[in-house]
């Protein structure tokens, strides 16, 4: 040890603490619940092929049925541009309900007096099911973009703001406590205890934001102008191409599935004292 | 058995020709204890007109029994909590705030979590606005002081009770503050570190003259390290005695230290007064099991 040279000097208290070492277990473990999935995925698609093949071919499809429905779909690229729209619409609601959620909810966690002035608006509108107001934003925006932005926007907010507020709330008092102890202003308390200690919920408020964007963005294609994944359902869905329908159902299972898993890996990073 | 009401009347030590730096003076604090079941709110006093004084580059401990108020006084002189009676001053001046001129160590590390072991020395120092280099380099050093060179960028989650302790102390080290308030930082420590970090505590602040008023349970502890010793008790705390410890600076270790006649004398009026401290004085406070 004393020996060493400086750049090698090892970290003398590795051992203890390495979590290296600590998810060996836990390796092996995932390893197996990995391929218990996997079987799961076979079996339950092999019995859908099968079962599928009995039923009335309006009522269900099957994957073969499904997989050729999509190569023609990507043939004509509909699928693409539909995806782009959809996406855009997604994207950007979701910045929009992030942006706007976060900095809402940092303000009434901190603050008593924007608590008392918007909780029960807030309170109201997240019991609220907002597809119930899409007719009306139709009449406010039209059929075009800005209204479905509105919609994936409006629906997605709550859950960020909530969330982000009750992290605020939540920061423990010690954190407070040493940034006063070391006489930190409101901004700095604010910007280096408040924020990071509360991020965490701001992360769980984005997960279950991005999975009501995603509801969101399919009612709004629904009732407003056509165009994207919820159109493309709509479309073939009146052809009583039912094969073909579950190509954007799925489509949008796995953006749900994608986008929730980028979510969860972003608080690994950004939380990574709350991982376990 | 006398109790000092007032601060130490006569100065004595071989401190004691030098400036009062922090001056504590007939401090009280009472509790609103939020009532059960509709019973009105009742008031607990932790803190009876307590006055004492640390003068500048001394080291003084509070001792006293668990729930005697140390951590209340340390925190109200910080200025975390509100006093309701009485001035604590610095140099002369009443402080209302927290302020850098002084420093805390907590009980529990309280570091942050989202901040490495070296982002969390930094911390003062990012807001003093300290440059970037030089707070790296201040934090290496202080690293390397509380011998935890391999741990600069760990999370706190990752490092045992007593390391994080450590950088608790290395973290108010790092602004160099003129009075360190410290809150029992080396109970959690093993013997072995607790014995380093004291000899370090004593070096340090021999080389910075910081004043450092440091609460203890370690009678021990609280000998090695001071200058004097102010005994608390308990429900509400006050002032008991302020004893002396004569042991010139620099010390011998504590080992050696500890065979002295001295020390043993010390120790045991210490512990008596605590004892002591524990039995009624009538009617002093509400009755509260520890
Ligand atoms: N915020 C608070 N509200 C009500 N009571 C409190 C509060 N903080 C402390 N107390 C009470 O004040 C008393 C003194 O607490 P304090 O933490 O100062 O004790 P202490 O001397 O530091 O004890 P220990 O040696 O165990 O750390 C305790 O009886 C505690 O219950
Ligand atoms: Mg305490």
């Amino acid at each position: 040890m004393t020996t060493v040279a400086e750049p090698h000097r090892a970290q003398p208290d590795d051992d203890a603490t390495d979590p290296q070492l600590e998810a060996i277990g836990p390796v092996v473990e995932k390893d197996r619940a990995a391929l218990i999935r996997t079987i799961s995925i076979v079996v339950v698609l092999g019995l859908w092929e099968v079962l599928g093949r009995q039923v009335n071919p309006l009522l269900l499809s099957y994957p073969s049925k499904i997989l050729q429905a999509l190569w023609s779909m990507m043939l004509s690229g509909e699928i693409f541009q539909a995806i782009l729209e959809s996406g855009k619409t997604l994207l950007l609601g979701f910045l929009l309900a992030t942006v706007i959620g976060v900095a809402l909810g940092l303000l009434i966690g901190r603050y008593r007096s924007v608590e008392a002035a918007t909780d029960w608006l807030v309170n109201a509108l997240y019991a609220t099911p907002l597809v119930a107001i899409v007719p009306l934003v139709t009449l406010w925006f039209g059929l075009g973009f800005s209204a479905k932005l509105f919609i994936v926007c409006i629906i997605a907010v709550f859950p960020i703001l909530i969330n982000t507020a009750s992290g605020v709330r939540n920061v423990s008092s010690s954190f407070i406590d040493v940034g006063r102890a070391f006489a930190a202003t409101e901004r700095e308390t604010f910007v280096k205890i408040i924020m990071p200690a509360a991020l965490p919920y701001v992360m769980t408020g984005l997960r279950l934001g991005i999975g009501r964007c995603i509801i969101g963005m399919v009612v709004a294609e629904f009732y407003t102008a056509v165009g994207g994944l919820g159109a493309l359902i709509m479309k073939y869905g009146n052809q009583y191409d039912t094969a073909a329908m579950f190509v954007p159902i799925l489509t949008l299972a796995l953006i749900g599935v994608l986008l929730t898993a980028l979510v969860r890996r972003a608080e690994l990073y950004f939380a990574p004292w709350k991982a376990n | 058995m006398t109790v000092s009401t007032a601060p130490a009347p006569i100065a004595t030590g071989p401190t004691r020709n030098r400036p009062v730096k922090l001056k504590v003076d007939r401090v009280s604090k009472t509790f609103l204890l939020r009532g059960e079941r509709g019973e009105p709110p009742s008031p607990f006093t932790v803190l009876r007109e307590m006055s004492f004084d640390v003068r500048e580059g001394e080291i003084v401990s509070l001792v006293g029994e668990s729930g005697c108020g140390k951590t209340t006084l340390l925190r109200i002189i910080q200025g975390l909590n509100r006093l309701d009676r009485g001035t604590i001053l610095v140099d002369g001046h009443a402080v209302s705030g927290p302020g850098r001129d002084r420093g805390f160590v907590f009980q529990q590390a309280s570091l942050l979590p989202w901040r490495t072991a070296a982002e969390n020395i930094e911390f003062g120092l990012e807001l003093q606005g300290v440059p970037k280099a030089a707070r790296h380099e201040k934090a290496r050093s202080l690293l390397h002081l509380v011998g935890l060179e391999g741990a600069a960028n760990k999370y706190p989650h990752q490092l045992s009770g007593g390391m994080q302790q450590r950088v608790g102390l290395a973290r108010a080290f790092a602004i160099e503050p003129a009075i360190l308030l410290m809150d029992e930082p080396f109970s959690a420590l093993d013997a072995q570190t607790r014995e380093v970090l004291q000899r370090e505590l004593l070096r340090i602040q021999a080389e910075t003259r910081m004043t450092i008023l440091f609460v203890t349970h370690d009678l021990d502890e609280a000998i090695y390290l001071s200058d004097r010793i102010v005994a608390l008790g308990a429900h509400p705390g006050r002032v008991r005695e302020i004893i002396d410890v004569p042991f010139p600076k620099p010390r011998q270790d504590l080992p050696i230290l500890r065979s002295e006649p001295e020390f043993t004398r010390i120790r045991k009026k210490t512990a008596e007064i605590i004892r002591n401290a524990r039995s009624p004085e009538p009617a002093a406070g509400q009755e509260k099991t520890p």
